[in-house]
């Protein structure tokens, strides 16, 4: 009986939003909206083929790159920049300027120190996605707790442990709201150092169908960038879930308190 | 009169102190100029003894227990702990701290809470799982290893605390006011459990509180410290039977006494603002321990 | 009292402030900061000058920095970065407006909101660039292509806040207020829109950042006109130093537009910082 209830309140959306969709579209021949059944063939022959191997697979290859890379590198720093004072007050004012500035515009400036290639389209993803794991694990580290931190050095915890044990968890909820921001921005900026700068990708094929008027492909096109932006994003919740169950644990006793 | 039982505590007869804290000073720096929390502080701690350092709310008790604890540097003056000058945390030291929701990491179940400290010194597993588990039964927590200390009350916490510290086997045992955030029935049990640890371990415990009654019941021994700037205003013995509970030792008449006499102190040390106040008739060796040994 | 104060990103709008204030004390935090950049400024006119990159493709940045101030006296400059804020302000206001209204009425309704929930998780997360194509085909070059990124990509970010928001109103606070026979409209004027201000502060703040990118974005990829648009003609047309002034100038709106927000967040929530920093804290 809950199941039902929930799996209605689920899916009752969304199916109204197709059935409306799709009555509307049944009698139109307009040229910029495709029919349901049109743009789901349209998806499968397009995409279920060679082309998820070399659009696809691709582009999604330097996503994962740029984004691991700019995670790793954003903690490491991260870490370093916030336990050291003096290097957190030299640093902060020129990273804030380097957050502020929006990322696209990266992608012409990349362009001419590397090239266009590959690497070029992770080095973008890295130099645009660093900023808010960098600064927002700068933050967190920041903010331990004292008494805390007083804990871990009484029963002598220092150096690498105290990264592990102390400084890595307690900057956790922090480090992961940057990971969010940081996969929001890495999808953008795969999607547009290859609309900008390529001849192949998933932007790049995309704008090309958009080029030539093939809409239900770029339809179809924009649903696999939908759907890509989903699935990060139940990647990163199922993950973040995990790794931050101690904090939602704690999160719902203090508020119940 | 009360005092002079038992010229200066057994303790002292033992020989060599354990701890040893010498013309301890400390001066904050702030944007208003200096504030002097302690003053010149000097008292012992032999091995085996359990004492209680007690004090009005504001006297330098915290920052007392910091330099102590290696956590802050005195301005002048020394911690000794074994001979050996204390100027980082040492390893034969644990603190139990008041604040215990934020002494507990959040992300560690209880188990691996008491099992951090000795992994980190490297203990082999057998031998680790062996202290940690006696340690939580010790507490009476070895029915929840697997739960996140925020899942637990405020008393269990403290008690996670303290079987940490306990798994720790230090020769000092800390603790700064532990009991000062839990409720009552909680804190009685706690305060026995102290005594229980303390007696069947054998660990040396300073034990910081503002409570005038739980001092007096928990100790063998009280150093009463004056407001800000903290010097010593008492130290006294309790000469109270080492058998104690809540019930009758706190209505013993002895008891009673000796409470009436720390209240005085204390009392006289809000009055006068430390070292200025005239010492009261009792406090003599309050006068001899914080005598002028500092340079 | 909690080993984490730190706000998850979402959660508490004020706490960051008042980790600020604690900070401030030593005085010779700026004059670090300040040597920073500084510093950073050297290293840039040094790695061409040395010649570690080619300073055909990195002009040293005495040059950039010549150019960004020639760039200060010239109404091209100006008209290109007005052009570009009103695409973000616009946008900006247009998606704030339809998430207020839709969020503070989906956020009272509990069915609403459960029946909204599953699609909403499942727009948001859409990159608001897959609608690159569907902008070009509709407005072309037009304001209304840039408008259309900003206002998606920045509607989620304030909607979702409002939702939190509005789920957080005390439920005391709302049933002393019926009891009080308050109506709907009156409780959302006095019990809801307080409690769920700081949110929507926090919302609108990480909008505007949002907002500014898909606006650069556009002008960049489409060739709306703006600050974005004058970068990839500079790119194309090999003038480099003027390329990087174009990018200096856009951190310096970022930098302004995040430091305004914090500043309205700042005045809006004054009342309301003391109860707040209790609540969190």
């Amino acid at each position: 009986m809950r199941l039902a209830t929930r799996t209605a309140y689920l899916l009752a959306l969304p199916i109204l939003l197709i059935l409306f969709w799709w009555v509307t579209t049944i009698g139109s021949t307009s040229f910029f909206v495709p029919k349901p059944g049109e743009l789901s063939l349209t998806f499968v022959e397009v995409w279920f083929g060679d082309r998820f191997f070399e659009d696809v697979v691709p582009s999604l290859t330097n996503l994962v790159f740029g984004v691991l890379l700019a995670i790793v590198l954003g903690i490491g720093l991260g870490v370093l920049i916030g336990s050291v004072r003096w290097l957190r007050a030299l640093t902060e004012p020129t990273l804030e300027f380097f957050r502020a500035i929006p990322p696209p515009v990266l992608v012409p400036v990349l362009m001419l120190l590397v090239g266009i290639n590959d690497t070029m389209k992770v080095a973008v993803i890295v130099s645009g996605a660093i900023w808010p794991v960098l600064l927002n694990t700068i933050e967190g580290v920041r903010a331990v707790d004292s008494v805390l931190d007083d804990t871990a050095r009484t029963y002598g915890i220092g150096g690498f442990a105290r990264i592990r044990h102390l400084v890595l968890p307690s900057a956790g909820p922090q480090i992961m709201a940057g990971i969010r921001q940081c996969l929001s921005i890495a999808l953008i900026l795969m999607v547009i150092s290859e609309m900008f700068a390529s001849s192949s990708g998933l932007g790049f094929t995309i704008v090309q169908f958009q080029r030539s008027f093939a809409i239900p492909e770029m339809w179809s096109g924009i649903v696999v960038l939908g759907m890509i932006g989903i699935i990060l994003s139940f990647i990163f919740q199922w993950t973040e879930r995990r790794i931050l169950a101690w904090y939602h644990g704690l999160r719902e006793v203090e508020n119940a308190g | 009169m009360l005092a002079k039982t038992a010229p200066h505590t057994a303790a002292e007869k033992r020989g060599e102190p354990l701890l040893s804290v010498r013309g301890v000073q400390k001066i904050y720096q702030v944007d208003a100029g200096e504030i002097e929390a302690v003053r010149n502080l000097t008292f012992d701690l032999h091995p085996g003894e359990l004492a209680c350092l007690v004090g009005p709310s504001g006297s330098g008790k915290t920052t007392l227990l910091k330099c102590i604890a290696g956590l802050m540097a005195p301005t002048s003056g020394e911690v000794i702990l074994s001979g050996q000058p204390v100027t980082s945390p040492p390893k034969d030291m644990a603190v139990v701290f008041q604040e215990y929701g934020r002494s507990l990491f959040p992300w560690m179940s209880v188990r691996d809470n008491v099992e951090l400290p000795l992994k980190n010194a490297k203990m082999p597993k057998a031998e680790r799982n062996k202290l940690v588990h006696e340690a939580l039964e010790a507490v009476d927590l070895d029915h929840v290893p697997g739960s996140y200390p925020w899942q637990l009350s405020g008393g269990m916490q403290q008690r996670v605390a303290i079987a940490r510290a306990v798994a720790y086997q230090p020769k000092v045992l800390l603790m700064d006011e532990p009991f000062a955030a839990v409720d009552a029935q909680t804190r009685a049990d706690l305060e026995d459990l102290i005594r229980h640890v303390w007696k069947t371990l054998g660990v040396t415990i300073l034990f910081v509180t503002h409570d005038i009654d739980e001092s007096v019941y928990l100790g063998e021994r009280v150093i009463i410290l004056s407001s800000s700037p903290t010097v010593i205003q008492e130290d006294i013995p309790i000469d109270l039977p080492a058998e104690r509970d809540q019930l009758t030792t706190r209505s013993a008449p002895r008891f009673t006494e000796l409470r009436g006499h720390v209240y005085e102190q204390i009392q006289i040390a809000k009055r006068g603002s430390g070292a200025d106040t005239e010492p009261a008739p009792d406090a003599e060796p309050a006068r001899d321990a914080a005598g002028k040994e500092a340079p | 009292m909690t080993a984490v104060v730190a706000s998850s990103g979402n959660g508490g709008p004020l706490t960051r402030k008042g980790r600020k204030r604690r900070t401030r004390k030593t005085s010779t935090r700026p004059l670090l900061g300040l040597a920073g950049i500084i510093g950073f400024l050297l290293v840039w006119e040094a790695i061409p000058r040395i010649g570690i990159v080619n300073p055909e493709f990195l002009p040293p940045a005495s040059e950039v920095l010549i150019v960004f101030v020639q760039n200060l006296g010239l109404t091209a400059f100006w008209v290109a970065v007005m052009q570009t804020l009103i695409s973000w302000g616009l946008g900006l206001a247009i998606a704030t407006v339809a998430a207020l209204v839709l969020g503070l009425t989906i956020g009272s309704s509990n069915f609403l909101r459960k029946a909204t929930h599953s699609t909403i998780e499942f727009l948001r997360p859409i990159p608001s660039v897959a609608l690159i194509p569907l902008a070009v085909l509709l407005f072309g070059v037009d304001r209304g292509s840039a408008l259309l990124l900003v206002i998606y990509a920045s509607f989620w970010q304030v909607l979702i806040q409002v939702l939190y928001g509005v789920a957080d109103v005390d439920t005391v606070a709302n049933d002393t207020a019926k009891s009080y026979g308050l109506g709907r409209l009156a409780r959302v004027r006095y019990v809801v829109w307080p409690t769920a201000l700081p949110y929507i502060m926090t919302g609108v703040r990480l909008a505007a950042a949002v907002a500014l990118i898909l606006a650069i974005t556009a002008e960049l990829i489409i060739g709306n006109p703006g600050l974005g648009h004058q970068i990839a003609l500079a790119q194309s047309g090999a003038a480099i130093a003027p390329m990087y002034a174009l990018v200096l100038a856009t951190g310096m709106i970022g930098v302004v537009i995040n430091f305004g927000m914090r500043l309205i967040e700042r005045k809006f929530l004054a009342w309301h910082s003391s109860i707040r920093g209790e609540a969190i804290v």
